[in-house]
């Protein structure tokens, strides 16, 4: 793990990059990150969040700025600008059934090629995929999901880069942080090593690559 | 009584103390304020929550408890949270007893659209279809009628969001069941009459002899 500051982290984000973000309608995500996104203005973004949040708050400020190419999410009905983007064929979305999304980013994240869900069978979900039975019942194949970037935000991350996380702001962080390529954290505290017992520890440091320095 | 609080109230009583519950967005909420408070219910909240609890006062949110739309909630004694895989395999994995969801249209089948009206609304399916093919017991909440028209179809032209059928749709004219797979009316809401159902339900629906009223 290496401390870096914001300006530079977001640096090493080519435009037109896949990154997934963590949060859960903006709660869990890092809004330091988002924020220098769009200062540094990188276009063509290919995101993977969970949902579009709100204008103005979490990954919304992505849609604001129309920096957004490509959307894979589960849910973007409370942000309008990311509806309107999609219906006017700004960006091109794929929607994905919330435990379906998850464990597809978790198989990229574990080494596995995709999963075999339940979920969508016989709905517009199913349309180009696999069907597979097992024990008689069918089972969609799903495939895994990772990006080249991972913004995941923490509650605490200790010098080295474990990372615990907070309430519902854990949410789809540790898994995205096993994910991508490259793995870029920021944290609502920085604390001396130890403090986070070992048994607490949700992501171990060497899944980290970069934690966001305090301003 | 006003509708939306006959469905959520009847509802209310679907709920055994010691289940895990998920409750969507829009009537189903509502369900909560129902549970008598000696049932002991856990409620599970998608984004990473079993123990939600009521909104928390003015001044007391926490920016990073949440419920599943973004709204501050607050957790009592007892609750746990956990990442979205654990949420999801909880609800995929039948741990789930009961999900109340709203609902666009069912059918006489029992199988439900509530995630998209293609060319006007596509917000995206969020948890829903993992819902309802996982939990355990899948129950409608939902206006029997909107703008006159019948959301109990013989078949749902909207997109379906599950080939699994649901287990019961509660409305604010009766209670439907789907035994041997076909639409049948359980009860009848307070002051409404077989005969008025039949006439506002465009699916067909069985009538047993005796339909009992519901006990609100």
């Amino acid at each position: 793990m290496k401390a870096v500051s914001v300006e530079e982290a977001v640096a090493m984000i080519p435009a037109g990059a896949s990154v997934m973000v963590g949060g859960f309608m903006g709660v869990g995500t890092p809004e330091r990150l988002l924020d220098e996104l769009v200062r540094q203005n990188k276009t063509g973004l290919s995101l993977i969040c969970n949902d579009a949040a709100i204008p103005g708050k979490g990954v919304g400020k992505l849609f604001d700025a129309g920096q957004v190419a490509k959307l894979t999410a589960t849910h973007i009905g409370l942000n309008p600008k990311a509806q309107q983007q999609m219906l006017g064929n700004q960006i091109s979305v794929e929607l994905v059934p919330q435990g379906t999304f998850v464990e597809r980013i978790r198989a990229g994240g574990c080494g596995l090629g995709g999963v075999l869900t339940p979920t969508g069978v016989g709905t517009l979900v199913a349309e180009g995929k696999r069907q597979i039975e097992v024990d008689g019942k069918p089972f969609l194949l799903e495939t895994a999901i990772r990006a080249q970037f991972a913004l995941v935000h923490a509650f605490l991350a200790d010098y080295l880069g474990n990372l615990t996380y907070a309430l519902t702001a854990r949410n789809f962080n540790p898994i995205m942080a096993m994910a991508a390529d490259t793995v870029i954290v920021t944290a609502e505290h920085i604390v001396p090593v130890g403090v986070i017992a070992p048994d607490h520890v949700v992501t171990p440091a060497p899944l980290v690559d970069y934690l966001i320095a305090n301003g | 009584m006003d509708p939306q609080i006959i469905i959520a109230r009847r509802v209310a009583q679907e709920l055994k103390s010691g289940n895990l519950v998920n409750l969507g967005i829009g009537i189903p909420t509502l369900v909560a304020n129902y549970v008598p408070s000696d049932l002991k219910v856990f409620f599970q909240s998608e984004n990473g929550l079993i123990g939600t609890g009521p909104i928390p006062e003015q001044g007391m949110a926490h920016p990073l408890l949440t419920d599943a739309g973004g709204r501050p909630i607050s957790a009592l004694p007892g609750a746990a949270t956990f990442d979205s895989a654990m949420s999801f395999g909880l609800i995929r994995g039948g741990h789930v007893d009961v999900t109340v969801l709203g609902g666009l249209q069912v059918d006489a089948h029992g199988l439900l659209a509530n995630w998209m009206i293609p060319g006007k609304m596509v917000p995206g399916m969020g948890g829903a279809m993992d819902l309802v093919s996982g939990a355990k017991r899948v129950i409608v909440a939902m206006q029997h009628a909107a703008k006159g028209k019948s959301k109990i179809v013989p078949k749902c032209n909207l997109p379906l969001t599950s080939a699994r059928p649901v287990s019961l749709v509660v409305t604010d004219m009766a209670v439907i069941g789907f035994p041997d797979g076909k639409a049948t009316l359980l009860e009848t809401a307070p002051g409404v009459s077989v005969g008025e159902i039949l006439a506002v339900t465009e699916a067909e629906l069985f009538v047993p002899d005796h339909v009992p009223e519901m006990k609100l």
